[in-house]
């Protein structure tokens, strides 16, 4: 069985994000970027399925800019198999939606013919959480979202979930798009050899136009601003003033 | 902890250490010549930051010569030089005044037609991007932990970092070992204070015939700032308040492109005072009358710090050993009258790659031990004679500012740095703390949020993340030191010097007495190296955390 990754090249979670002066998104000139965490963890699972023997190939794919090599290469390096650029767009600035995502990665997923495709749940620069959903009901397969433990029993999937109210346990049929949660696993560390040797595992480049879809937005961004600063506190004399104040001023007690 | 694990083995013609200035030029070289000589040479660069340019911070003004010499085509291939120096000013400030210094008796070093106000962390992203196209293994996310030797003494290279070791000292479940990376000739351009470099200065006794290295810290912060207030090309620098006269130091502003201004402080630690605070001194520098208005109305966007070395040619170390060599910083080849050494360090790593290349041309297998071929190409090279006629600057000012001022026009205007003396800089900088008693404690200023501002708020703009279940990467010889002699004897210093707020002194609950205790937050650490060179008791050591941790500096 080959398992399809999708990954997404995103600011670096320890980057504080910095909104434009004309509010039109999130300053990414220069700043590190690196791979969305939960898809880190996907790739992580994928490999640990491959050396588990239950998965043959591990297929790393991506969206976006022609830099987002370098996030193909932390896959393979840490021991996706090969992977796929579809080079969707050359500003750093374009978000591709989940839509345009969605159908591109089906359309891949025809191509390969993986038996399960694992994603993050979502991208931790727009929080969409949508294109592992999207990916399922486009390609017909059994939706599971919110991973956090994945069994493969021939053609069932036995996975826990992440939910509000604790863990759920749910079988599902094969083939399956899996979106990964935090506590799947935890992503190894890389080693520099296996970073020397994924420069040379293979890295097809695509582009939209040989899949046949467009990935015009959809949406328009009307203005990306930061949450407002939090006012400075006071300080109260006495519990008698501080519960006064809490009374007619914050209207909290009454 | 095992010591006899089995680790991976690579082999280079070359590896180094830093992906700075110094480090990439002397890879670009090496790189270069081989291509020339159309011959395979194997070159292997490891950067202990996340990426490359994540832990640079500078100014700053780059003086492009040696990128003329290494890139003549920089411009082509898009190298971040986007704005030219355009006005200058240096102003010398009093508490509500400030006096400018004519042009014409500015020393002709401090002139800055034909250089750039530059990102010298994105001028670094370019040098990597240059370097790996060319074909340098260049490996962001590697610290050197170790230098490895032969049995002969020579340098055989660096073992990397482990990965995933826990706070207790264990390996976690992520647990991966470092390697070794072994190389015929290893450059050592970690930067100033490189703590490979400090331990081979000590191995092979470097610095026997030099006078110990002075150093300073520079703490910067990157505004965007109301247009009206914007000049591109504007470089300011001021000296004065509010330092004391006899402390060295000074400020540099910087107007970007964007409506982007770099503005930083830089005073030597070679000051008296324990209760003095470089971070401290900054922020109110900001509130001067003159300066003020640059802010107003502004956003500051990034914060960050390093120390840099300020000793010049008293204090550069023998530049080699057997397997060898200290390049760039980690030498100590930053120009201080210039306030430069970005094309100091580059042309000090372009030398040192010549010299390898020849020495590897002669003998490819077993070239020749030590490269004495980089000193004397050094010692011929425009490097060495700047270096020389800025010598008898810095120590100078020894005898505070109005004198070192007097004595560097004199020494710089009148007689062009060729004066026939040679000034010394007296001490180490961790020797000069007086003891609390005999100083004057110092009140700076609450911050008000909006120009000024606190050290945590400020680190938080650093970007720096380590990963938490890690050994305490700030290590202390004797934990019983920081107690019963910084804080008895000196008010515990490391509080103010430190310029991220790692180091606290907190009530020991243990103790049930009121007495303290040493609390390290190492997660702050923006590796500027102040504490392993202000500590008076030298009971600080540095050493490289997990690869990767550290300040992620945008623009920086």
């Amino acid at each position: 069985m080959k398992i399809l990754v999708p990954v997404k090249r995103v600011i670096d979670y320890s980057v504080k994000a910095r909104v434009k002066s004309d509010q039109s998104g999130v300053e990414l000139n220069n700043v590190k970027m690196s791979i969305n965490p939960f898809d880190e963890i996907a790739i992580e699972e994928a490999i640990r399925l491959k050396e588990a023997g239950t998965a043959s190939e591990v297929i790393a794919v991506s969206i976006g800019i022609e830099k987002t090599q370098e996030t193909l290469r932390t896959a393979l390096a840490m021991g996706a198999d090969r992977a796929i650029l579809i080079n969707a767009t050359d500003s750093v600035d374009v978000d591709i939606e989940p839509l345009a995502v969605a159908k591109l990665l089906a359309k891949v997923t025809a191509e390969e013919a993986p038996g399960m495709v694992i994603l993050g749940k979502q991208a931790i620069d727009n929080d969409m959480n949508a294109t592992g959903q999207m990916l399922s009901a486009l390609l017909g397969w059994s939706q599971v979202t919110y991973a956090s433990k994945i069994e493969v029993d021939g053609d069932t999937l036995n996975v826990t979930r992440e939910v509000d109210d604790g863990l759920q346990n749910i079988t599902a049929k094969m083939p399956a798009v899996v979106t990964a949660d935090l506590r799947l696993n935890e992503p190894r560390y890389v080693k520099l050899p296996n970073i020397m040797k994924a420069k040379k595992k293979p890295l097809e480049m695509k582009t939209p136009e040989d899949y046949g879809i467009d990935v015009s937005p959809r949406l328009a961004v009307q203005s990306v601003v930061e949450p407002p600063a939090r006012a400075a506190g006071i300080k109260v004399e006495s519990v008698t003033e501080l519960l006064d104040k809490l009374k007619t001023e914050a209207e909290v007690l009454s | 902890m095992a010591e006899e694990i089995e680790r991976d083995v690579m082999e280079f013609d070359v590896l180094i250490v830093g992906g700075g200035p110094s480090g990439l030029s002397a890879a670009i070289r090496l790189m270069q010549l081989a291509q020339e000589s159309e011959q395979e040479i194997s070159v292997c660069l490891v950067e202990k930051g996340s990426e490359i340019g994540a832990h640079i911070l500078s100014g700053a003004i780059l003086e492009p010569t040696a990128l003329n010499e290494l890139i003549p085509d920089w411009k082509e291939k898009g190298a971040p030089l986007n704005t030219p120096v355009g006005a200058e000013k240096i102003m010398f400030l009093s508490e509500t005044g400030a006096v400018s210094t004519p042009q014409m008796f500015m020393p002709p070093a401090m002139h800055n037609h034909g250089n750039y106000i530059i990102s010298l962390g994105n001028f670094c992203r370019w040098l990597g991007e240059q370097a790996e196209a060319l074909g340098v293994d260049v490996y962001p996310g590697f610290t050197a932990a170790k230098t490895l030797y032969n049995a002969d003494g020579s340098v055989k290279g660096i073992q990397t970092g482990d990965m995933g070791i826990q706070r207790d000292g264990t390996p976690g479940p992520q647990y991966e070992p470092g390697m070794e990376l072994h190389a015929k000739y290893t450059f050592f351009a970690e930067g100033c204070r490189g703590h490979l470099g400090k331990a081979l200065k000590a191995h092979f006794d470097l610095e026997k015939d030099v006078q110990p290295q002075t150093y300073g810290i520079g703490i910067k912060e990157l505004w965007e700032i109301d247009p009206a207030q914007h000049q591109p090309g504007l470089v300011v620098h001021t000296a004065g308040w509010p330092l004391k006269p006899d402390t060295y130091g000074g400020s540099f502003l910087y107007h970007l492109e964007d409506n982007q201004v770099a503005v930083g402080f830089v005073v030597g630690l070679d000051y008296k005072n324990p209760y003095l605070s470089p971070f401290e001194e900054f922020q109110r520098f900001k509130t001067h009358p003159k300066i003020r208005a640059t802010f107003e109305g502004g956003r500051r966007i990034s914060y960050g710090a390093r120390a840099l070395n300020e000793g010049g040619l008293q204090c550069l170390p023998k530049l080699t050993f057997p397997g060898g060599v200290l390049t760039g910083c980690d030498a100590g080849t930053l120009n201080m009258p210039k306030i430069k050494g970005t094309h100091t360090a580059m042309k000090s790593g372009m030398l040192a790659a010549e010299a390898a290349f020849e020495a590897l041309q002669e003998n490819a297998e077993s070239p020749a031990a030590e490269l004495t071929a980089f000193t004397e190409k050094f010692n011929n090279s425009w490097v060495y004679d700047e270096l020389s006629a800025a010598r008898n600057v810095r120590p100078s000012f020894k005898w505070g500012l109005w004198v070192g001022t007097l004595l560097t026009g004199i020494d710089q205007v009148l007689l062009r740095g060729k004066a026939p003396w040679t000034l010394q800089h007296g001490h180490s900088d961790h020797e000069t703390l007086v003891h609390k008693d005999k100083a004057a404690p110092i009140t700076y200023p609450r911050p008000d949020g909006k120009i000024t501002f606190d050290k945590l708020s400020s680190v938080f703009l650093s970007g720096t993340n380590h990963e938490e279940d890690q050994p305490i990467h700030l290590t202390l010889k004797d934990a019983s030191v920081p107690v019963a002699t910084n804080l008895a004897l000196y008010d515990g210093p490391e509080q103010r010097f430190c310029p991220a707020g790692v180091y606290e002194y907190v009530e020991d609950e243990s103790k049930q007495d009121g007495s303290q205790r040493l609390q390290i937050n190492a997660q702050n650490c923006v590796h500027c190296k102040t504490c392993d060179i202000k500590d008076p008791t030298q009971n600080i050591v540095w050493v490289t955390p997990e690869g990767g941790g550290g300040p992620n500096y945008p623009n920086m």
